[in-house]
């Protein structure tokens, strides 16, 4: 087979550029992607991003890996149907909060209970990006938007909450202002042997600019956190105001894509003849 | 008749009717007998009436039967709802004396008191269906050993098996047999002799459906229980992993359809089944594998519809929307069975056809094709030849970067291939991850030839046209339908989907009656044949459409194509056509 060397975040970078808007948070999500990456030396032909709809479901295009742009909200299935099918491969998804939070919400507690190996990267801008700004399922209460215009009428999600009631195996928060860390902990996502969910902040500066107040409250997750602990997570989920950033909790158990293969391994080429028998 | 007879069982459904016309059918069958079953359900779980019909020929039959010679009715229900469809002159009505006592009019009556025997001379009254079944037998056949010999291998297999009631079912067959043969005078002339045994298997549409996705190489399915495709989901669940195949029930049909799509994008040929609710949940990501060029089946097992409908009732309602669904211009093939052996290989065809054409195809059952049991030649069940996607680099069929395969190192212009290259057939070659170096992304955005985000008004033309392109192609590749019936017709029939037995039977009745009838059927609808289509019109004076729906979605379709006027004959109240109704259907245009 023949095979390129790529060694470095740049040999991870498509000839596509980015259609963000300078200063989106997104630059940085997608610098750690190529970090993280090339930190792991991952055969970009053996590596797929997944993506549904929004700003951010267009990084696939900006990556020199395999790529699936899929529909909006559909991303998670989408990764898991590959992943079943060829669990040799790295699958990684990528979205926002409209994608990942309110049109695929539901793809996501399944995904957390099959624990199919595969990462998530949640860019959270907290805002509709592509559609010019109306209010998302992580806006906060009151957000005033053209979509909610007497203020927003609902509560504001908690994605770290919510992965952890879950019973994700993998819960993570990352910074788009924090690249390196961020690589980090996308590069731990990978690795993780199960369902990983990284929940980034990162800011939308057209629509909602919510970069400078994140630089000042975002906190690290205090070096002592036992992160077995789902417990402790979840408290540590409940502090909004100064949210924490880093790895919630981490659990190794069963993944339905190995239990699946491991089921399969007794194969025996199928034979129509045998199999009519059962007719007979 | 001789050796031809039609029973009927009406009962409460969870009395063992199902049951035990199933083991009737599967004794004729393995006794040498052809056999088509027809059945309704009721949409509850427990209770509620039901009918079985099993058709019984030592010819082939095509059709579920004009009538039932036999009514057996387990309740005075059962009478009410089925005694309109027993036989006029000379239909045997058999009842429970203790039930009911019908106004025989026409018929011959056989009254045997089955819940007497099976509460009496039994002494266990869940041993009623197989009193049913020995008097069966001794009225017509099939003899006893048969029946016992099914019922025997179907307890084996059965949890609630146990030696004392394998014995108490085989007391009920011989009391009964010994109650008929004694205590009636046989009246009626049907009667099922000894035939020679052929290689046949029995089995119903879902099964044939399944057996036809193993023998595609089905690599991955996903789906969600809904009536009446759940049987294609239970049937993968257990024998794909046997295969070296995956298997995940969604969460949704959304969800089906899209992993479908990831797992046929890692390689693995995939499908999902679903029924109208379903399927029209996955109109959007059928245009997603359309313009991202992913092959996919999926079977839409057509119920009553609309919204929920119908769940256990037979339409042929879902063509329009199978032709048309998702937004924007967006090519999809369509393959629609005909009876159990097609529902074997014509899913091959159609997996083959969506690794061929990279496009999602349709395979559109019904429900009575999905629960009807047929006895079939096992040699319509052989191996078949599996086609998969041209893959780039192959037979010399490359985009731009041919460079890429021959082994050495790829430069930076040449790991983008494209993966969207224009060709005259309008497939490209395509690739699956880890198979190379060459990588590209799928997208549902209109792209250029390398899959990327493309607004261009020529790109949008060009691509545009490359995948229809791939629809002229097929419609040039793909087998023709035969006509049926006389070359020199007059009157001629086009019809769809599970119909054909019945059509064709009416065709052979109404030639029989020395009217000039031939008959088309169609089993691809996208891209349709249309020179076979043409040609048939043009060599007839009148088509006649008949269409389990509404509307006319076939007549719809062909009228606005080729400007055909047909006398439409629509029948839509969930339950298919006979041949006589089709057949009356001819004589009035005569």
């Amino acid at each position: 087979m023949s095979q390129v060397m790529t060694l470095t975040p740049k040999d991870y970078k498509s000839e596509v550029k980015p259609t963000w808007c300078p200063g989106c948070g997104d630059f940085g999500v997608l610098n750690a992607i190529y970090n993280s990456m090339a930190g792991m030396k991952l055969a970009p032909d053996q590596t797929v991003v997944v993506s549904g709809i929004g700003c951010s479901s267009r990084l696939p295009h900006f990556v020199q890996t395999f790529g699936f742009h899929s529909l909006h909200g559909r991303a998670l299935p989408v990764a898991q149907g590959l992943k079943m099918a060829r669990p040799d491969l790295t699958v990684v998804a990528v979205g926002g909060d409209g994608d990942l939070f309110s049109i695929g919400a539901g793809h996501l507690i399944h995904a957390a209970l099959r624990n199919i190996d595969i990462t998530v990267v949640a860019m959270d801008n907290e805002t509709y990006g592509l559609t010019k700004g109306q209010t998302s399922p992580t806006s906060p209460t009151g957000h005033t938007t053209k979509s909610t215009p007497y203020g927003l009428l609902a509560s504001q999600f908690n994605p770290i909450a919510t992965a952890l009631s879950l019973n994700v195996s993998f819960v993570a928060r990352g910074f788009s202002s924090k690249p390196k860390e961020l690589a980090a902990l996308v590069e731990q996502g990978i690795k993780h042997k199960g369902f990983s969910f990284i929940h980034v902040l990162s800011p939308c500066p057209t629509f909602y600019n919510t970069m400078d107040v994140w630089k000042t409250t975002v906190t690290p997750i205090p070096a002592d956190h036992d992160t077995r602990n789902r417990f402790k997570a979840m408290e540590l989920s409940m502090e909004t105001e100064k949210p924490f950033v880093g790895l919630f909790y981490q659990e190794e158990r069963q993944t339905m894509d190995a239990a699946a293969h491991q089921l399969a391994q007794q194969t025996k080429p199928f034979d129509i003849n045998t199999y009519m028998k059962r007719f007979t | 008749m001789e050796n031809e007879v039609t029973i009927r069982i009406g009962g409460e459904s969870g009395e063992g009717t199902i049951s035990g016309g199933d083991i009737l059918a599967l004794a004729a069958a393995r006794w040498g007998y052809h056999v088509y079953t027809f059945r309704t359900f009721p949409a509850e779980i427990l209770g509620g009436p039901c009918m079985f019909q099993v058709r019984i020929s030592d010819k082939p039959v095509k059709s579920m039967g004009d009538f039932a010679d036999v009514l057996i009715c387990l309740n005075k229900e059962a009478f009410d709802r089925n005694v309109s469809d027993l036989r006029r002159h000379g239909g045997v009505l058999i009842y429970d004396p203790s039930d009911f006592t019908p106004d025989a009019g026409d018929f011959i009556t056989y009254p045997i008191p089955f819940n007497d025997l099976a509460r009496k001379e039994v002494q266990l009254f869940q041993t009623k269906n197989m009193v049913m079944l020995g008097a069966i037998s001794g009225l017509f056949g099939p003899p006893v050993e048969a029946i016992a010999q099914v019922v025997e291998s179907k307890l084996s297999k059965s949890r609630k098996s146990n030696p004392i009631l394998m014995e108490k079912n085989m007391l009920a067959l011989e009391v009964a047999k010994k109650y008929v043969t004694e205590q009636l005078t046989k009246r009626d002339p049907h009667r099922l002799g000894a035939v020679e045994k052929a290689d046949r298997v029995i089995l119903n549409g879902n099964q044939a459906v399944v057996a036809g996705a193993l023998a595609s190489h089905v690599g991955f399915f996903a789906g969600y229980p809904i009536t009446p495709a759940s049987d294609i989901m239970e049937g993968l669940a257990k024998e794909l992993p046997q295969v070296g195949g995956t298997f995940l029930q969604a969460e949704d049909e959304i969800a089906a359809i899209t992993s479908v799509l990831g797992a046929s994008f890692g390689g693995a040929r995939s499908m999902t089944a679903t029924s109208g609710p379903g399927f029209s949940l996955m109109s959007e990501a059928l245009g997603f594998a359309s313009m991202a060029e992913i092959p996919a089946v999926i079977v839409d097992a057509q119920r009553a519809g609309p919204s929920t409908g119908m769940p256990t009732k037979m339409e042929q309602s879902d063509l329009s929307f199978a032709l048309s669904m998702s937004h924007g211009d967006t090519p999809r093939m369509v393959v629609a069975p005909a009876n159990v052996a097609d529902c074997y290989s014509l899913m091959v065809l159609a997996f083959n056809m969506a690794e061929r054409y990279q496009m999602p195809v349709i395979f559109l059952t019904d429900q009575s094709l999905t629960a009807r049991v047929e006895s079939v030649d096992h040699s319509a069940f052989r191996p078949l030849e599996i086609e998969e996607r041209i893959k780039f680099g192959q037979n010399g069929v490359n985009g731009h970067a041919s460079a890429a395969s021959n082994g050495h190192a790829l430069s930076e212009e040449e790991h983008v291939f494209a993966r969207y290259a224009y060709t005259a057939s309008g497939v490209s070659p395509t690739t699956t991850p880890g198979a190379g170096a060459m990588t590209y992304v799928a997208t549902g955005l209109e792209h250029d030839i390398y899959g990327h985000p493309n607004y261009e008004p020529e790109d949008h033309t060009a691509m545009m046209e490359k995948r229809f392109r791939k629809l002229a192609t097929a419609a040039e590749e793909l087998p023709k339908p035969q006509r049926y019936g006389d070359e020199d017709a007059t009157i001629g029939i086009i019809g769809w989907g599970s119909t054909e037995g019945a059509i064709q039977e009416a065709v052979d009745s109404a030639r029989a009656k020395g009217y000039r009838v031939a008959s088309l059927h169609p089993k691809i609808l996208s891209p349709l044949p249309d020179r076979a289509i043409r040609e048939f019109i043009r060599s007839v004076q009148t088509v006649i459409i008949p269409e389990c729906n509404y509307s006319g979605q076939l007549a719809n379709l062909l009228g606005a194509k080729y400007g055909l006027q047909a006398i439409r004959v629509n029948k839509f109240g969930g339950i298919p056509f006979t041949a006589g109704e089709i057949l009356r259907a001819i004589e009035e245009v005569s």
